[in-house]
């Protein structure tokens, strides 16, 4: 009896853990379905138009896309630009110069604490001191200095974007065989000479793969941008423009949308948002796993 | 005779220092960003901080002070629900994972695991708002936590893998071979000999959720009053800190910077708890 | 043969498309101590997995043939009631490092979900650590963590653990060979002293031991049986050629 009970709890816990690796295994294609549902009475009531569509005026059910998406593009390629550089020293400081040690593990904890930062906050911070430099630099220019804009958000986001970057091309460059190091030294290379030469091209897979990974993350960064970007749905004129983002917009209006149409387009939105985060991660990660073995 | 490459020797060594002294300046810029960024959050919120952002609900617009206490719960509830949610689910198919590495299905479930964590926060609240507070006609706090919970799923998940796997065989067939089941095989065994590595993935978890406001704007959306009801709207600090970082009151910039005080104070707290049970909790085998 | 507990018939037991144990026809006499020898790779430690259905774990293992523990067939049993009544002892001492010495010994009852009462427990416990003689070093801190132990002490423990379950038979798998000499001796001395109580089959590298401590022996080669019989006759007038040549260490 006691034996039989035994067998069956046994027999429900190994069906357990098989359902519930494969439910979460189906949750992106049922957030995909709840998406595409969601957003179909906007889908053909807006039809392919949408996707470059200049104008946003919900008021008169009048939705064009192409403001945020070209928002969100600048914004997060620019904001990729700036934090390579870092992202790289700093991967290499940690991954090839100093790779193990007291000091340097302080450090990457230390770096890591960005990644400890919310969202929000980080908004919050950047209109309190990136915004304020951002319009000091607008007046100079003889600009409109509202501070916020894509250039504040870009560069806050790209602060946000360090820690992610660092870890995973750290992770990447410390897997190059020592053996290939040493036969590029024994030629008599300098060690900036075996980074860019032989660390970095062999690397260049993965590399990309940690800044594919980034983009990921930021294109769909929400809070600090929502704050920081100046919310406008124009097509931006330059990069201190204020502009908007797919996931800001978002933010913004999907509370006050009124209306099936003006909702199930915001959907439509986060639908699109959600495919091209897909389809980074997984080509990102998939690129990873490959170079890891 | 000279090697033909003596010439550009000097020039090479000199590119090579100052490649060197590149990475050295922006790695340290880098480690420079994070002290200005800190410094500032707990020198601005620290002086904002007093006993009323603790035991007082927001105070009406226009009228100063006031505090959190509606959202310092209401964090509290959320992100306490959603790892209750997410921990069971996570371990579990932690466990899976582990169990059956190196099959297709295994492989498949991981990488979805890996792009769940990439999908926005924002889409996810989206999600839940079409399936919860569409359905039921209103803003919920345990809808968030859903929203949550789904987020707190992959580093759960991941860390639990990652800890059985370094588990050595031998211990799960001493346990086998003494005609344990699996089940409690798993429960007796393998997770208290894992205990330290899965506790941290639901800490790290927890820390990445802590902050997150986009999930919840429309689902645990806000609640100016005290809420304990879990099928009410409640408010968060992230919420709170962005509905008033976006208005033009100083009062309410103080109480917001009050928020992130605590906020980051907590994650870091969180983080810190992580490292010490990485080193420390460790079992030996 | 007079009392036998355990009967294969025609096992197999592959990996893949490997093949490691090739038709094994054996039966192992009841309260005997018997000793798998063979150059490594011979099948010996495949066969007493076999024997406690731990190949189920592998999935590219299969196991073809049949096994009786007395006259069932442990294929058609639940492999959690064989495992109980058929104990292991690995090559490296395996005890549960969340649990302390006296929990480690008891795991068998408390990992099966058997409730007992604080005097019983205390008596097993006792029990199995004198069976293996390790009461006398531990019974002070019997509430320290096992892994606090040494190699040797360990390995006893592990033994513990498994003869405080009455196993009908224990398998024990070279279960000296990650041990100092001065621990192997002690396990030889205490296997020598379960013989005539238990039913033992140890797999063994060291002809010494099998000679000291066995009853009867087998030589595996490449996944045979080559040669079963009284441990004596074995060592002294093997049949076999290969035998021969193994036990006078001219291979393995």
């Amino acid at each position: 009896m006691k034996n039989r009970w035994r067998v069956l709890e046994n027999k429900i816990f190994v069906r357990w853990l098989s359902i519930v690796s494969i439910i979460t295994m189906i949750l992106l294609l049922v957030f995909f379905l709840t998406l595409l549902i969601s957003s179909w009475p906007a889908i053909k009531a807006n039809g392919f138009g949408f996707l470059w569509g200049k104008t946003w005026d919900p008021v008169a059910n009048h939705f064009g896309m192409l403001p945020f998406l070209v928002g969100t593009l600048i914004t997060s390629f620019l904001s990729l630009l700036i934090s390579a550089p870092f992202s790289i020293a700093a991967a290499l400081f940690l991954g090839e110069y100093y790779p193990k040690g007291l000091v340097p593990n302080i450090f990457r904890n230390v770096i890591e604490l960005l990644a400890a930062i919310p969202s929000v906050v980080y908004g919050f911070w950047g209109l309190y001191t990136v915004a304020p430099l951002v319009s000091k630099i607008e007046m100079k220019l003889h600009m409109p200095a509202p501070g916020v804009g894509i250039f504040t958000a870009s560069i806050v986001l790209s602060i946000m974007l360090i820690p992610y970057s660092v870890s995973l091309i750290r992770q990447v460059i410390s897997m190059t065989p020592t053996s290939l190091k040493e036969a590029a030294y024994a030629l008599g290379s300098t060690r900036a000479e075996v980074i860019t030469k032989v660390i970095i091209p062999t690397n260049i897979s993965g590399i990309s793969a940690g800044f594919l990974l980034s983009l990921g993350r930021a294109l769909g960064e929400t809070m600090a941008v929502t704050i920081l970007i100046g919310n406008s749905p124009e097509i931006p004129h330059n990069i201190f423009s204020p502009s908007y983002t797919m996931a800001s917009v978002i933010a913004n209006e999907f509370t006050e949308a009124v209306g099936n149409i003006y909702l199930s387009t915001l959907i439509e939105v986060g639908l699109l948002l959600f495919v091209v985060t897909t389809i980074i991660n997984i080509i990102g990660r998939m690129i990873i796993k490959k170079v890891s073995y | 005779m000279t090697p033909y490459d003596i010439q550009g020797l000097q020039g090479r060594r000199v590119k090579d220092r100052i490649f060197t002294s590149l990475v050295w300046g922006l790695t340290f810029s880098c480690l420079a960003v994070v002290f200005i960024i800190l410094f500032y959050i707990f020198e601005k919120g620290i002086g904002s901080l007093n006993w009323a952002i603790f035991s007082q609900n927001p105070k009406p617009v226009g009228e100063n002070g006031g505090g959190m206490l509606n959202a310092i719960v209401g964090s509290l509830m959320v992100v306490s629900i959603a790892a209750i949610l997410a921990i069971p689910v996570g371990v579990s198919v932690g466990i899976y994972l582990a169990e059956n590495r190196g099959r297709k299905l295994s492989d498949r479930i991981a990488l979805a695991v890996d792009v769940l964590q990439g999908i926005p926060s924002i889409v996810i609240g989206i999600v839940i708002y079409v399936w919860i507070v569409k359905p039921t006609g209103k803003f919920s706090s345990y809808s968030g936590s859903i929203a949550l919970a789904i987020m707190m799923l992959p580093p759960i998940i991941k860390n639990t893998e990652e800890t059985l796997i370094l588990i050595p065989t031998t211990l799960k067939e001493a346990s086998l071979a003494l005609g344990a089941s699996y089940f409690r095989t798993t429960m007796k065994v393998m997770l208290p000999a894992g205990i330290g590595g899965i506790f941290s993935g639901c800490i790290i978890g927890i820390a990445r959720i802590a902050g997150e406001v986009a999930p919840l704007l429309f689902t645990a959306f806000g609640n100016p009053a005290l809420n304990f009801n879990i099928l009410k709207p409640v408010d968060t600090i992230p919420k709170v800190i962005f509905t008033y970082a976006s208005s033009p009151y100083d009062d309410w910039h103080r109480i917001a910077w009050g928020g992130s005080v605590i906020l980051v104070s907590f994650i870091i707290l969180l983080n810190t708890i992580i490292k010490i049970f990485e080193s420390r909790w460790k079992v030996q085998f | 043969m007079e009392g036998t507990i355990l009967r294969t018939e025609n096992l197999r037991v592959s990996f893949g498309d490997n093949l490691v144990v090739k038709g094994i026809n054996m039966e192992i006499g009841e309260k005997k101590v018997t000793a798998f020898m063979g150059p490594s790779g011979c099948g010996k430690t495949t066969i007493l997995r076999a024997i406690n259905r731990l190949h189920e774990l592998t999935p590219e293992a299969k196991v073809e043939g049949k096994i009786f523990l007395h006259s069932e067939n442990i294929n058609e049993m639940e492999a959690m009631t064989v495992r109980r009544r058929v104990g292991m002892v690995f090559q490296r001492p395996n005890p549960f490092p969340t649990m302390s010495i006296y929990e480690n010994v008891i795991s068998g009852f408390t990992l099966n979900g058997i409730k007992l009462k604080t005097d019983e427990k205390n008596h097993i416990v006792e029990d199995a650590l004198k069976k293996v003689a390790l009461w006398d070093e531990v019974k002070d801190h019997l509430k320290k963590r096992a892994t606090s132990l040494s190699g040797g002490q360990q390995q006893r423990l592990c033994l513990a653990r498994a003869v405080a379950m009455k196993p009908e038979v224990i398998l024990l798998d070279e279960p000296t060979s990650a041990l100092d000499p001065l621990s192997t001796a002690k396990i030889e001395d205490l296997l020598y002293e379960l013989k005539g109580n238990y039913t033992l089959i140890i797999v063994t590298h060291n002809m010494q031991q099998a000679a000291r401590i066995s009853d009867m022996t087998a030589f595996f080669y490449l996944g045979e049986l080559l040669e079963y019989d009284d441990t004596k006759k074995v060592f002294t007038n093997p049949k076999n050629e290969k035998t021969q040549n193994y036990i006078t260490g001219r291979f393995g």
